[in-house]
């Protein structure tokens, strides 16, 4: 059995995926990047590698592949691709009929246009636009609301959706939403409904992105801040349908990086079995 | 004696002052805002008064400038910050046309006619990257306060390039210098020099014409200030010391003074 691998080394968080010949799952790995990129990106693979009990020696990971802003501290790795064709990848493996992707990390956020798997096979970026030169709209907004209200990161989510009277967020920027909720509190405002402002805020940033590379459905949010199901409550009903979703959505950068590498390994067999077959 | 208070609730800072009828500064006071803007004004006027050695009966009029200019009970009149801005900086200097205010969350650019009437504005209030919460986040992910910006930057031998696209996104880029052995000083500069080129962008959106006069409390800091009139050309006004950031009050006062005569001289002809 072949195995492939991708590491994504993002802003925040690293991420690895293994996956077999069948392109199912069967390690995975998610550490925080820290200061030592080369290191995040090492100990990852060896996490994951261990979740898929795979021996490296005989029959192992045949190709690696990085991506994120990271990709080139892979050391270890055969190749980079960037994270855009792999979250679009990863994306349309996992669903399907993922015409566009809503792509929110730590510090940036991007909308991607890609097409069926049916048309050209595995999800190829049309177009894509991102919020790289400003924090608000990306998941450092909702770090600096986790920050001022002291609260962890994990927990926002779940209390934004309590409530039903949300706070409207009027800054823009991340700074100056930080006091923006401080003065709320001091207002009285409960925690629930100036954390589902905050949300809204985020969620309208990123629907301006999505509208700039045309809505198709089905949309497919990626990214660390698709696992906050508050966030996913929020971008659906903006959106007014339902956006595609997994406990995995975090990995879809991995995923897609694993798959290219799959890609690799694939082609590397077959030129060999095609000349095999003219020899017969 | 008739005395005139001003008082510029900003948005970090709130500042008052006394001004008599002849125009002298008599008094003045300076207190963080935090989230009670009432409380701060009320505080700095209360200081302001005592440091004078008036009593509160001894105000004719007070008035109030700033973004907590409403907040305020016991105002009788409030103006603008640019409207202020233009009377503040006239009376100081009269040849004013252009000033440049940068305060703790605002950028502000006015260019002001012969008569002090503004012709032309711009205001950057949307993004930290071009105000003085710039300067302090980045001190803050050094670990320095806000009153240590100034003394920091002084000591700066070269600064290094800050991009200055997004208050947040620049922490990344100071720890990034930092653990490549950059003194903070340098970085702290390098913040500084990124607001300037801000700070000029702006002034060219409104057209600026001579004479410059630069306020505001980011203005304090030494190195900002000279930074700034160095790429104005060298000749900018620039109030003395902490005077900077009293600018606004007193344009307040100021126009609480006209604003008295004016009531006055109606009720001689009635």
């Amino acid at each position: 059995m072949a195995y492939a691998a991708g590491v994504d080394v993002g802003s925040t968080q690293t991420k690895a995926v293994i996956i077999d010949e069948d392109l199912s799952i069967v390690g995975r790995a998610l550490i925080d990047t820290g200061s030592n990129v080369t290191l995040a990106a090492e100990h990852s693979y060896e996490l994951a590698l261990a979740e898929a009990d795979i021996n490296e020696e005989n029959e192992g990971v045949g190709f690696i592949v990085g991506t994120g802003y990271g990709r080139y501290k892979v050391t270890f790795g055969d190749a980079q691709t960037t994270e855009i064709s792999c979250h679009a990848r990863g994306a349309v493996q996992m669903f399907p009929g993922t015409r566009t992707v809503l792509d929110m990390g730590g510090q940036d956020t991007k909308a991607i246009k890609v097409s069926g798997n049916k048309v050209s096979g595995n999800g190829e970026v049309l177009d894509f636009t991102m919020n790289d030169k400003c924090a608000a709209g990306t998941g450092r907004f909702l770090g600096a609301a986790a920050t001022a209200l002291d609260i962890p990161l994990d927990d926002l989510g779940p209390i934004a959706l309590r409530s039903d009277k949300p706070v409207k967020i009027s800054t823009t920027c991340t700074v100056f939403a930080e006091s923006e909720i401080l003065s709320w509190l001091g207002k009285g405002k409960k925690t629930e409904d100036i954390l589902l402002g905050v949300h809204q805020s985020v969620g309208s940033r990123a629907l301006l992105l999505l509208r700039r590379v045309g809505i198709e459905q089905e949309v497919t949010f990626t990214g660390g801040v698709a696992r906050n199901a508050g966030m996913v409550k929020v971008i659906s009903d903006l959106l007014g349908f339902p956006v595609n979703y997994s406990e995995e959505s975090h990995f879809m950068g991995a995923l897609g990086a694993a798959l290219f590498a799959m890609d690799r390994i694939r082609s590397r067999q077959e030129p060999a079995s095609l000349s095999g077959g003219r020899a017969s | 004696m008739t005395y005139f208070a001003g008082i510029d609730v900003g948005s970090t800072y709130t500042k008052a002052v006394i001004l008599s009828e002849e125009g002298d500064l008599v008094g003045r006071s300076l207190q963080r805002t935090g989230f009670k803007l009432a409380e701060a004004a009320q505080g700095t006027l209360d200081d302001a008064i005592k440091a004078a050695a008036l009593e509160p009966s001894d105000i004719a009029y007070v008035t109030t400038t700033g973004y907590g200019r409403f907040q305020v009970g016991t105002r009788q009149l409030n103006v603008t910050d640019l409207t202020a801005a233009a009377w503040g900086t006239r009376f100081l200097y009269p040849g004013t046309r252009t000033v440049l205010d940068v305060g703790g969350q605002t950028m502000k650019v006015s260019r002001i006619d012969e008569q002090g009437q503004v012709k032309s504005f711009r205001l950057n209030d949307k993004c930290a990257a071009g105000t003085g919460a710039f300067l302090e986040k980045t001190a803050g992910y050094m670990g320095f306060g806000l009153e240590e910006i100034g003394p920091l930057a002084s000591t700066s031998h070269e600064e290094v390039p800050i991009s200055g696209v997004c208050a947040v996104f620049a922490e990344a880029e100071v720890i990034n210098h930092l653990s490549q052995g950059v003194a903070p000083a340098d970085i702290m500069q390098g913040a500084i020099a990124s607001l300037v080129t801000r700070s000029v962008q702006l002034m060219k959106r409104v057209k600026m014409e001579p004479e410059f006069t630069l306020i505001g409390g980011i203005l304090r800091f030494e190195t900002m200030a000279a930074l700034l009139v160095d790429k104005l050309g060298g000749d900018a006004h620039v109030p003395e010391g902490d005077q900077v950031q009293y600018v606004l009050a007193l344009g307040a006062a100021l126009l609480g003074r006209h604003r008295h005569r004016a009531v006055a001289a109606e009720k001689a002809l009635a």
